[in-house]
């Protein structure tokens, strides 16, 4: 963490981080300098601070206390921490779905007039999946409809599963979430419930707190799969663009304006917004308005608008530093309070828009769906004003960017592996495993993190896999990290891609006709589009006539850090995935929970979690884990053996 | 002579020195490979709460250190150069003469090696592991002579 070149291998971070040492500002790493040594109970989750009588610690060393002062065991500790951290995540991304239900219905009410049904054929095919008969509807029908439902899994009061649930795994999957008594039928109180249980004198059973962690875990799986599905209804499903990514999109002569968090519904607006109001910027000086995104607000207007991709969350602050970003909107989740300190030493303007998510000191536009082009309108306006007041001397952006072609959606994919199999699409992807041309498929997921060197997990794993014919697909700021470093491009493919993964990718690129040839990693969105990568996951197993927990596929978070990455590991873990995370997380302090989370989950679920810091040694466990899924598929295929076979 | 010395209006009670010094003095160095090291690395000092007030207790490395008076193998030395008492494990037959005489109950039996285990103020580092990773500064390395 000390030298500069131990942070980063982003080049444009890099050069910012030697331009904050030099202008003396301080960043995420500095702080992480004077954090250490962290906590040892914390770190390894044997410190419990949830009733008023603690904190307690567990000595992990075995001479002081062996129990909390209710008599809690180090393993109770662990677990009750884990699944809070789960139920933390849960409730981002399912409140992330609820929103974009809520302002769906506004919309269809009429109170949300500057929103539109962008795609009512999504809206017709998710009623269909869900069990809604779209004929003789109009769009708004349907689509009122999808968002009722949606709400319906938030509030449902009687013990039936969870639609968007059970209407998107395989029955085999249902079958044991039900068995397991992990199948939630109400989001929040799936959330409620693990609260409740991990409160002071309630659950102490390790096994049993884990198994309600799951459920939440779950429960945030619906949560993230209704977000990505009520999106692309409401703002379109995602098709291949391309744009271009890293700290070089930001533009000197424009206004620079940075959307930053997570839920796209007003930054969707003001990049509409902006582009009507280029007259204004030009008569403030500025050669137009140039919108630019940070974390999954990044990724989902990239997606759908191809707005540049300026940078990941870990760097963040050196968007700021430099000195081009004129205002800086954010909305919710993995914001860095240190922003608006920073933005003092410079005239950018932090803008916080949600109502429970502020800033001591920054702006607050109170985004509204009723009137979300007038919000967006304000907002555009404070950053042609901060324009005028942008210090020239301060201008610092570094050159390094990257062309990246994104838009992967699910529907997008199976558009182009319809090029190759007409009739059904997917066969193109599961011949290919089928045939040993590729050896499986990676998801790579996850934040950034300043326990581990930024983006160098994401680079190298990937660089791992593809050599070893792996396919990948990325999303959050796992996929923020490969579109910087031009993984998101076909050049790549002929860089790192093994024999088998370019033979694959060179046909399909021909095949479909895909302009300039199909990426190397292919980006499917936000990290509530992790979903889009389980729907492909069940769509293979489903071709496959098995489970996830049968197929080649898994997923890794090289740089996992925020809670939100804890119930999508857990969920990925419970769906079949093996799921690599490259920070520990804490969970050591219990031996019992750990060989529970790495190792008894497989015998549960078919997925596990495999904890592992370096990336080499990461990518052997991952392809290990691919090679022994398609041999354990060969050998079932050839003899039938009894708990083998797949339904 | 450098001391070791204690704040007492800085400590919290937090317990990192004890966790730093069990991690100095394991295999690894690393919280998340020590905890499963066998046998778990052990802590030579402890905090202990004395009258409302933290302190983190450990070896003062005593001029007249009767641990050393005490031992009959001739393990437990004192280096005069730099005023450190230790204890040379490899000729401590672990009689335990040590933990009975010590006024402070700052030395500890380790049950599984049969050696008396003490502070050996972190021989090879620039300063002790308790002092550097103190949170809150509360320990110092400081010439005896200049804090009264």
């Amino acid at each position: 963490m000390g030298r500069l070149e131990e942070r980063s291998v982003d080049p444009a971070a890099l050069e910012m981080l030697n331009h904050a040492e030099h202008e003396g500002l301080e960043t995420v790493w500095d702080r992480c300098r004077a954090q250490e040594p962290l906590c040892g109970f914390g770190n390894l989750g044997v410190c419990c601070r949830i009733c008023l009588q603690g904190p307690c610690r567990i000595d992990p060393f075995g001479e002081g206390a062996k129990r909390g002062i209710c008599g809690a065991t180090d393993y109770s500790i662990v677990a009750r921490n884990v699944i809070r951290a789960i139920a933390g995540g849960t409730a981002a991304h399912s409140d992330h779905g609820r929103h974009v239900a809520l302002t769906l219905l506004a919309h269809l009410d009429g109170h949300a007039p500057d929103y539109r049904i962008a795609d009512p054929a999504k809206a017709e095919a998710v009623a269909r999946r869900i069990g809604i008969d779209p004929s003789g509807k109009t769009a708004a029908e349907i689509t009122r409809e999808v968002a009722i439902a949606a709400l319906r899994d938030f509030s449902r009061l009687e013990e039936e599963p969870c639609t968007w649930v059970t209407s998107t795994v395989t029955p085999g999957m249902t079958e044991k979430f039900e068995e397991c008594a992990i199948m939630p039928s109400n989001i929040n109180g799936a959330i409620a419930e693990v609260m409740h249980r991990s409160t002071m004198g309630v659950d102490a059973d390790p096994v049993n707190l884990i198994f309600g962690g799951l459920k939440s875990a779950l429960a945030d799986y619906a949560g993230c799969h209704l977000s990505t599905d009520l999106t692309d209804i409401l703002f379109g499903t995602p098709r291949p663009l391309k744009s271009q990514a890293n700290l070089g999109v930001l533009d000197p002569a424009k206004v620079n304006i940075t959307v930053h968090g997570h839920i796209p519904l007003l930054s969707e607006i003001v990049v509409d917004v902006a582009r009507e109001m280029e007259d204004e910027a030009r008569a403030a000086g500025a050669a137009g308005i140039n919108v630019v995104g940070i974390c999954c607000t990044a990724n989902e207007v990239l997606m759908r608008k191809g707005v540049p991709l300026a940078t990941n969350f870990i760097a963040q602050e050196l968007a700021i530093m430099t000195g081009a970003v004129d205002a800086i909107i954010v909305d919710l989740q993995c914001i860095m309070p240190a922003l608006k300190t920073l933005c003092e030493c410079f005239h950018t303007k932090l803008i916080t828009t949600i109502p429970f998510s502020k800033i001591p000191g920054a702006y607050h536009v109170d985004f509204r769906e009723e009137r979300a082009k007038e919000s967006a309108r304000r907002i555009v306006k404070l950053a042609i004003e901060a324009f005028r007041e942008r210090d020239r001397s301060k201008v610092h952006i570094p050159q390094a960017k990257n062309e990246v072609i994104a838009g992967f959606s699910l529907e997008a994919m199976l558009g182009i592996f319809a090029s190759i199999n007409k009739e059904k699409p997917i066969r193109a992807l599961v011949d290919a495993i089928e045939d040993g041309e590729i050896r499986g498929i990676a998801l790579f997921a996850g934040c950034t993190n300043t326990k581990a060197k930024h983006d160098d997990g994401h680079l190298t794993i990937a660089r791992e896999l593809a050599k070893n014919d792996v396919f990948i697909v990325a999303t959050g700021c796992a996929a923020g990290a490969m579109a910087k470093a031009g993984y998101m491009t076909s050049g790549a493919v002929d860089e790192f891609a093994g024999p088998g993964l370019k033979r694959f990718l060179h046909r399909l690129s021909e095949a479909s006709g895909f302009e300039g040839g199909l990426p190397l990693a292919f980006h499917m969105g936000s990290c509530v589009d992790n979903s889009r990568a389980v729907d492909l996951a069940v769509m293979i197993a489903k071709e496959m006539g098995a489970d996830i927990c049968d197929i080649p596929y898994v997923a890794t978070a090289p740089e996992a850090m925020h809670e939100k990455a804890v119930s999508i590991g857990s969920w990925a873990v419970t769906l079949g995935f093996p799921t690599h995370v490259g920070v520990i997380p804490p969970v050591y302090g219990s031996t019992l929970v750990t060989e529970v989370v790495t190792k008894i989950a497989e015998d549960v679920f078919g997925g596990y979690f495999i904890l592992e810091t370096d990336p080499m040694k990461a990518s052997a466990k991952l392809i290990e884990a691919l090679d022994y899924r398609n041999w354990r598929r060969k050998y079932s295929a050839a003899s039938p053996a009894e708990g083998l076979v797949a339904e | 002579m450098k001391e070791i010395f204690v704040r007492l209006s800085k400590c919290v009670g937090c317990r990192q020195c004890e966790i730093s010094c069990a991690l100095m003095h394991s295999e690894s160095h690393d919280i998340h490979r020590a905890v499963w090291e066998r046998p778990l690395p052990r802590q030579r000092v402890r905090v202990t709460r004395e009258a409302g007030e933290y302190f983190p207790l450990r070896c003062f490395h005593c001029e007249d250190a009767p641990c050393v008076e005490a031992c009959i193998s001739g393990a437990m030395r004192i280096d005069e150069d730099v005023g450190r008492v230790y204890n040379d494990t490899s000729r401590c037959v672990g009689c335990h003469m040590c933990v009975m005489v010590c006024p402070y109950g700052s030395i500890q039996i380790h049950e599984g090696e049969k050696v008396a285990l003490k502070c050996d103020r972190c021989p090879d580092e620039k300063e002790p592991a308790c002092v550097r990773d103190c949170p809150t500064r509360a320990l110092l390395v400081r010439e005896g002579a200049l804090i009264v």
